[in-house]
């Protein structure tokens, strides 16, 4: 199968409230950052594809208009992914495979701050049994955690330790949202959103864009001496029926891990798309990652664009790989409620 | 200022506001709610799945022999809302649980009220409250509360 590696990743710093500045205006600097370091325009891109959610924008299609941040004439070769960009890059890949494109520019973004994100994400799922309940995302991920909890699969201690340490990494990562440290007493003292969760435990409304560029092996090196390899790659999901599901063996997960042989690597780094801090102990076990750095970005606790959160854990593990000493990076994307829907990504530098 | 005539109007709602067929299952389902019954579909492996679900997503067979399950059942997890939101349909303090109805191996969602977050424990014991109007939706079942 023909290899593909990474080229190139840009991200908008995250915002609270990115206010008049439209989709548009967000994708634009990234994109453009993107092919001024490597020197190309959109001409030079065979496949262009995106990941975003038009219930954010609150109209169908919402996404066509993304496309007006990029050069589409003459026309160009695109798609959309009404997901996380993570399965925008995952489509732009068999793109590559197929032998359809050489190089592939994907970018996602998301504006939360103008809607109630809560209420949104319920209008997402199975619109029979779940959606009129109006069950909202932090109290999905509130069940899941008191799984964890009863069954001492993960300890309060790791909660908390998710979220002091998230903090303490955003000072490595320029675009984080939230940078301001927190202690055990302020855990502690802060009000539960939906018990056993409180504000800390869930990541902030963001606003934001991140783009990445994406190339078969041989053009890469056109562009590095050292390209970042897509060595493996694998998403699976679970049932859409939360009820059916045993939140706490991730059956997906694990089935990826077979797949991938994750077991055989060594990895340096690793990100994790983990929106709630209890998520971080559950993965980083799951996935066997107690010695490896997790999450150096602060991950999603310290800004979580929807759409792109994702593409950055990706984008975030090549950072990590392109400016250091280091071989193998694990990055994971996720979707759904409860981690229903999880893809695993293993890059890995030539030397 | 123009004539009025001449302006083309159109309403528009900021609204997914389109309707969706139950199906030849999940009517049966709804249906069965009017009648304060609760239904699950019980797989070839024996497993139930409640609420009726149209397929197995461990053996992928369509789902087809109905029956029925609860009203009584057992919190499998939940989580606790002191001040509930705008969009939640309970407005005093509730749970979002999964609960796994009497004769069923898979849970429901719904909600549970009329009580404090420590009178909750996995385990504990709840039983189906109907509402008043009933519309063939999952909220036919208003919530579920403690049993006495």
């Amino acid at each position: 199968m023909k290899k593909v590696a990474i080229v190139g990743y840009a991200q908008h710093p995250i915002l609270e409230n990115a206010g008049a500045l439209n989709e548009v205006e967000l994708i634009m600097p990234v994109v453009h950052q993107l092919f001024d370091e490597l020197g190309i325009s959109q001409n030079n891109i065979d496949f262009t594809c995106s990941g975003s959610c038009d219930y954010l924008q609150g109209a169908a299609f919402a996404f066509v208009e993304g496309l007006s941040a990029i050069q589409t004439n003459p026309p160009i070769k695109e798609s959309h992914v009404e997901m996380d960009a993570a399965w925008a890059m995952y489509e732009s890949m068999l793109k590559i495979q197929m032998g359809d494109a050489d190089t592939a520019l994907i970018y996602g973004f998301g504006k939360s701050s103008p809607g109630r994100l809560d209420s949104i994400i319920s209008l997402q799922m199975d619109p029979y049994y779940i959606s009129p309940l109006w069950p909202d995302r932090v109290s999905l991920a509130a069940i899941q955690a008191r799984v964890l909890l009863e069954k001492n699969i993960i300890a309060p201690e790791q909660m908390i330790s998710a979220v002091i340490e998230a903090r303490t990494n955003s000072k490595n990562n320029k675009n984080a949202l939230v940078t301001e440290l927190v202690d055990k007493e302020a855990y502690l003292a802060s009000e539960k959103i939906s018990s056993p969760l409180n504000e800390f435990d869930c990541p902030p409304i963001s606003d934001g864009s991140s783009a990445m560029i994406i190339a078969s092996e041989e053009k890469a090196n056109e562009f590095t001496d050292h390209p970042i390899i897509i060595e493996g790659i694998d998403h699976r999901i679970e049932s859409s029926n939360i009820g059916s599901r045993d939140l706490s063996k991730p059956s997906g997960i694990l089935a990826s891990i077979e797949q991938l042989k994750l077991e055989k690597i060594k990895f340096d780094v690793a990100e994790l798309h983990t929106q709630f801090s209890h998520e971080v102990p559950y993965l980083q076990s799951v996935l066997n990652l107690s010695d490896v750095p997790t999450n150096l970005s602060g991950g999603p606790l310290v800004g979580n664009v929807m759409m792109c959160a994702g593409l950055d854990a990706i984008g975030k593990t090549y950072e990590a790989l392109k400016s250091n000493d280091l071989t193998n990076g694990l990055a994971h994307a996720s979707s759904g409620p409860c981690l229903q829907h999880n893809m695993l990504v293993h890059l890995e530098k030539k030397s | 200022m123009s004539d009025q005539k001449d302006l083309l109007r159109a309403p528009f709602e900021l609204a997914y506001n389109y309707k969706r067929s139950s199906g030849p299952l999940m009517s049966k389902f709804f249906d069965a709610l009017a009648d304060q019954k609760i239904l699950g579909t019980k797989s070839s492996t024996g497993k139930v799945y409640a609420p009726a679900a149209e397929f197995d997503p461990e053996t992928h067979e369509s789902l087809s022999d109905l029956v029925e399950v609860g009203p009584g059942g057992v919190i499998e997890s939940f989580s606790w809302i002191e001040e509930p939101k705008h969009h939640h349909l309970i407005k005093n303090p509730f749970a979002f649980a999964l609960i796994k109805l009497d004769g069923a191996d898979t849970s429901m969602l719904h909600m549970v009220t009329e009580c404090d977050e420590a009178d909750l424990k996995i385990g504990s014991r709840v039983t189906a409250n109907w509402s008043a109007t009933m519309e063939n939706r999952i909220t036919d079942i208003e919530f579920f509360t403690l049993e006495k």
